[in-house]
């Protein structure tokens, strides 16, 4: 008898039967962060679609009001406003879907090469393999950030060219866990018996390989959008991510950080959006993690 | 049990050691109680989950706590009262006067160390060799156990798993303790291998006259190098006497069993008879006796009342409602008696 | 063993070789060329013509990347358009104070990290583990340049207590190296403390107890030495992190490393200056991940022999190939 075999009873009672995703949700709902950050991600989805109904883009937004500039948060102005007397609480509203949408587009653009070239490097295997796997080596040996600076470098400053920029310093990642994911389901007696029966190759990687290796997939994909979103409002913070007037939070900061002695709230909120937003998308993806694959829980 | 006794090295009184997990508790280890004395062998059989390798970590109180936790009972190995002994004590105790041989020796040596370091470490903490001492004997110990010198600055991966096990017996070995648990020491091995380091086992404690804790479900390794046999089955022990009164004048229906699933090489012709059923969930033991849902003797009673362990002649003990009635017997006590 | 390394050496030559190109590739992407910058305002189309045949700009791009690739290996990597300086000497003027604002950040970070990941792991489930988990992911979901602005506003604008820029000594060093190290020592947290829970449920410790090691000496001795393995590996990836970091810590702190070199060549498009430092600094940075390649082999000795006898690291690859 080993008493590791008694920690992990697999005596438990036949549960109820549910499907895969409906389990995978229950343990979810059960990882209180994971609904706290998936209740802030949904305000603030909400926010970033609806945003520009509440605030006219012309005068709530980017309007210069110079009668109220720089005013510290008050009852008016719950976070002050900046230097041209615009409201900080409206132009961090209204800055959220410039976040959202640069993360979400960056990551699908990742996904959309990662996938695609990992899932063909880890079925197709010998030169074909090789050559993406050492191309995808050369890209991530350049650091992500210096990779997302000559990309807008090369291509100009604009909100396309920063998600692409941003999406290329994620591909090799999604390349590595597709690759290794196919590599492990490729093996599996279903995919032998898919092949054996004629399917085309495309058709066993869509339908038979990749719906078997989404976990990793999902879990890496929640926790780039995080990150990319920091990236594009470093990029921003830089003066080459998203141009101003916009209300990017990045680019905020930014100008915030010229007042940063007498006026730090332009700096502290701006940051605070920043930060909630990622941390909450960090508390889904960790609790994904965790809820997919339950073995990796400690 | 003659109270005071210099040859006793081991006493275990009443036992109990749960794992108490989040939903429920694991009731791996219940009121068992044995002795041992010098240069005495002891088999611990039975299936996988019996709890024979958690009363042996509860010797060395290395039960994982949490979730292992050691209800009550006492255990005094050479003197000592192990479950209060203050822990720097009890580390001087581990590995000098009692150690133990793992099962799986795939898992557990150290890959990053190298095999003599792991040796000389004991050594090293007990016996206040210096390092190149402790190195130097560390390599005896190792040649003790058939394995080059010249290997032993190798990693545990280069190794096989017979050599491995050797090199665990090494380091079981390497301050000569008074006791050693050998935790189904050829389980995860060869055939072949299994002979050889079993042999190797046997000399060893000889030589140095170690008391042995011999835990495995193989009959045969019993019936060669114990003097005590105690059958454990869910947590109890429900039969233990000296290998004669085990084998040959075998009292539990459960023991029975064990000897039934054996082949018989005289007899090559007769059928195995598995005991039908499974152990049951330790979480859920059933009110009365364990066995009985598995027992072709078995009564009304037997499902409601726990039997308490017994001596019925000598030293040989049972857990058997049965025997209460005068004229019970099993098959094989009948073949034999 | 120094064979593999020599090796390993000369193998890095086709990624120096692939990440330079790549990046030279995407930076002429950009439009525009040295012509636009260089040629008088009133030059005709045929004069910018005749000055690109000159200086070789119409030359396939393959042949004008050796050429620099030939120039650089001398140290020479053209002039700033802004300066008009050697872009190498302003390289190697800015190189060795990111190299120590880098240094001293990886000091901060593993120095706090690993304690308190191991911290966390051995009090596995309590308070005082979630609230670190807390506190780790908190830096993990961080700008790093707020953080830096927030430290500054408290230490130097506030309590004035430290320098709020420059590169003037120890003090003025203590800030950056926080502000990137605290962004890196999340994810390294993470990784000490799952990296050492794996470990501690190892059987192998449960020897090294058996043996009658101390608790301590079991944590400090027989399991970081296995847990350092992944750990090392999250290193070699966070030090990307390092550079990106000091890129925004750089601009923040006006600390005058290779970081803000960049960025500031980048708004003033300064193409021969950001071109050159940034190959510099990736191939810099693929000699170190290589390094910790080899510092990776020598903690796990599985590795070392894998080394010693085969040929390269991909063996496992090819088995599961062979086995499907």
């Amino acid at each position: 008898m080993t008493t590791s075999k008694k920690q992990a009873p697999d005596t438990a009672p036949v549960k109820k039967q549910r499907s895969q995703w409906a389990e995978v949700w229950h343990r979810l709902r059960k990882n209180k962060g994971a609904m706290v950050g998936l209740t802030i991600v949904v305000i603030l989805i909400f926010i970033a679609l609806f945003s520009g109904v509440f605030l006219d883009y012309e005068t709530d937004v980017i309007g210069v009001n110079t009668a109220e500039r720089l005013q510290p948060p008050s009852a008016q102005h719950i976070m002050g406003t900046d230097e041209y007397g615009r409201d900080i609480f409206c132009r961090i509203l209204y800055g959220t879907k410039y976040s959202l949408s640069v993360g979400v587009v960056a990551v699908i653009i990742a996904l959309l090469i990662g996938v695609t070239l990992g899932a063909v490097a880890g079925y197709a295997g010998g030169p074909t393999e090789e050559v993406i796997m050492r191309v995808t080596d050369i890209f991530s040996s350049v650091p992500n950030m210096l990779m997302a600076l000559v990309v807008v470098a090369a291509l100009g400053q604009s909100m396309f060219n920063l998600m692409l920029a941003i999406g290329i310093t994620s591909v090799p990642q999604f390349v590595r866990i597709t690759r290794a994911a196919v590599l492990t389901v490729k093996t599996q007696e279903y995919v032998e018996a898919a092949r054996a029966i004629g399917l085309r190759s495309y058709r066993i990687i869509f339908s038979h390989i990749l719906p078997n290796c989404l976990s990793p997939i999902i879990v890496q994909t929640t926790l780039r959008v995080a990150s990319a979103i920091i990236s594009a409002s470093s990029l921003s913070f830089l003066g080459l991510g998203i141009p101003a007037p916009n209300p990017e939070w990045g680019a905020m900061l930014s100008a915030g950080r010229r007042f940063i002695r007498d006026y730090s709230y332009m700096t502290l909120f701006p940051g605070l959006a920043i930060m909630i937003t990622v941390l909450s998308l960090n508390l889904v993806g960790d609790g994904l993690r965790d809820a997919l694959d339950p073995r990796l829980k400690d | 049990m003659n109270g005071v006794n210099d040859d006793i090295v081991l006493q275990v009184e009443d036992l109990t050691v749960y794992y108490e997990l989040e939903e429920e508790t694991v009731k791996a280890v219940n009121n068992i109680s044995f002795s041992l004395k010098r240069g005495e062998t002891i088999g611990l059989v039975g299936e996988t989950g019996a709890g024979k390798t958690t009363t042996a970590l509860a010797l060395l109180r290395l039960v994982p706590d949490p979730p292992g936790v050691i209800k009550s009972g006492t255990i005094t190995v050479c003197g000592n009262d192990m479950l209060s002994l203050p822990v720097q004590k009890l580390e001087s105790i581990r590995g000098k006067d009692i150690s133990m041989i793992f099962q799986d020796p795939m898992t557990s040596l150290n890959p990053v160390f190298k095999v003599v370091d792991q040796i000389a470490e004991s050594l090293e903490i007990h016996e206040k060799l210096s390092k190149t001492e402790a190195h130097e004997k560390a390599l005896d110990m190792l040649e003790t156990v058939g394995i080059s010198r010249s290997r032993g600055g190798e990693y545990p991966h280069q190794f096989s798993g017979g050599m491995k096990q050797r090199v665990g017996i090494a380091i079981a070995l390497a301050c000569s303790p008074q006791l050693l648990i050998a935790d189904e020491p050829t389980t995860a091995l060869d055939v072949t291998i299994q002979a050889q380091v079993l042999d190797l086992i046997k000399d060893l404690k000889d030589k140095n006259g170690t008391s042995v804790i011999m835990i495995t479900h193989d009959l045969g390794i019993v019936a060669e190098i114990c003097d005590q046999v105690a059958v454990m089955y869910a947590g109890h022990i429900v039969e233990h006497g000296s290998l004669d009164e085990v084998f040959n004048h075998t009292l539990h229906p459960y023991t029975e069993g064990l000897f039934n699933s054996l082949p018989n090489i005289n007899d090559r012709k007769s059928e195995l008879k598995p005991i039908p059923g499974l152990m049951p969930d330790p979480t859920n033991l059933p009110e009365g006796c364990a066995f009985a849902p598995r027992c072709e003797y078995a009564t009304e009673a037997c499902k409601t009342v726990q039997p308490a362990l017994h001596t019925v002649d000598g030293t040989h003990k049972v857990a058997c409602l049965r025997y209460d009635e005068t004229d019970f017997h099993i098959n094989r006590g009948k073949k034999h008696g | 063993m120094y064979r593999y390394v020599l090796k390993r050496f000369v193998l890095l030559i086709p990624v120096l070789l692939g990440v330079s190109f790549l990046v030279y590739f995407i930076l002429d992407l950009a439009p525009g060329d040295a012509v636009d910058v260089l040629a008088p305002d009133d030059a005709t189309q045929e004069d910018r013509e005749r000055m690109r045949e000159e200086l070789g700009l119409n030359r396939p791009l393959i042949v004008r990347y050796l050429d620099y690739m030939s120039d650089l290996v001398r140290g020479d990597m053209g002039e700033s358009y802004l300066s008009g300086q050697p872009v190498w000497d302003s390289f190697i003027e800015k190189a060795p104070n990111t190299l120590l604002l880098g240094f001293a950040s990886l000091v901060v970070s593993v120095g706090l990290s690993l304690p308190l990941g191991i911290y966390s792991a051995n009090r596995h489930g309590t308070w005082k583990d979630n609230l670190s988990m807390v506190l780790a992911l908190l830096g993990l979901s961080m700008p790093n340049f707020w953080l830096g602005l927030l430290l500054m506003l408290l230490f130097s604008l506030r309590l004035g207590l430290l320098p709020s820029g420059g590169a003037d000594g120890f003090a003025s060093l203590i800030l950056p190296a926080i502000t990137i190290g605290t962004g890196m020592m999340a994810t390294l947290t993470r990784t000490t403390r799952s990296s050492m829970l794996d470990v501690i449920r190892q059987d192998y410790l449960r020897t090294a107890r058996a043996k009658g090691v101390s608790e301590r000496v079991v944590i400090r001795k027989h399991a970081l030495k296995n847990a350092l393995i992944p750990i090392i590996t999250i290193i070699g990836t966070q030090l990307g992190g390092i550079l990106g970091g000091a890129v925004l810590t750089e601009s923040v702190f006006s600390w005058p490393g290779v970081g803000r070199l960049i960025v500031d060549s980048l708004n003033s498009r300064d193409t021969p200056m950001v071109t050159g430092a940034i190959i510099m600094t990736t191939m810099f940075f693929s000699v170190v991940l290589l390094l910790v390649d080899l510092v990776y082999a020598f903690v796990d000795p599985r590795i070392k022999a894998q080394y010693a006898t085969k040929k390269g690291g991909k063996s496992d690859d090819n088995k599961q190939k062979a086995s499907a």
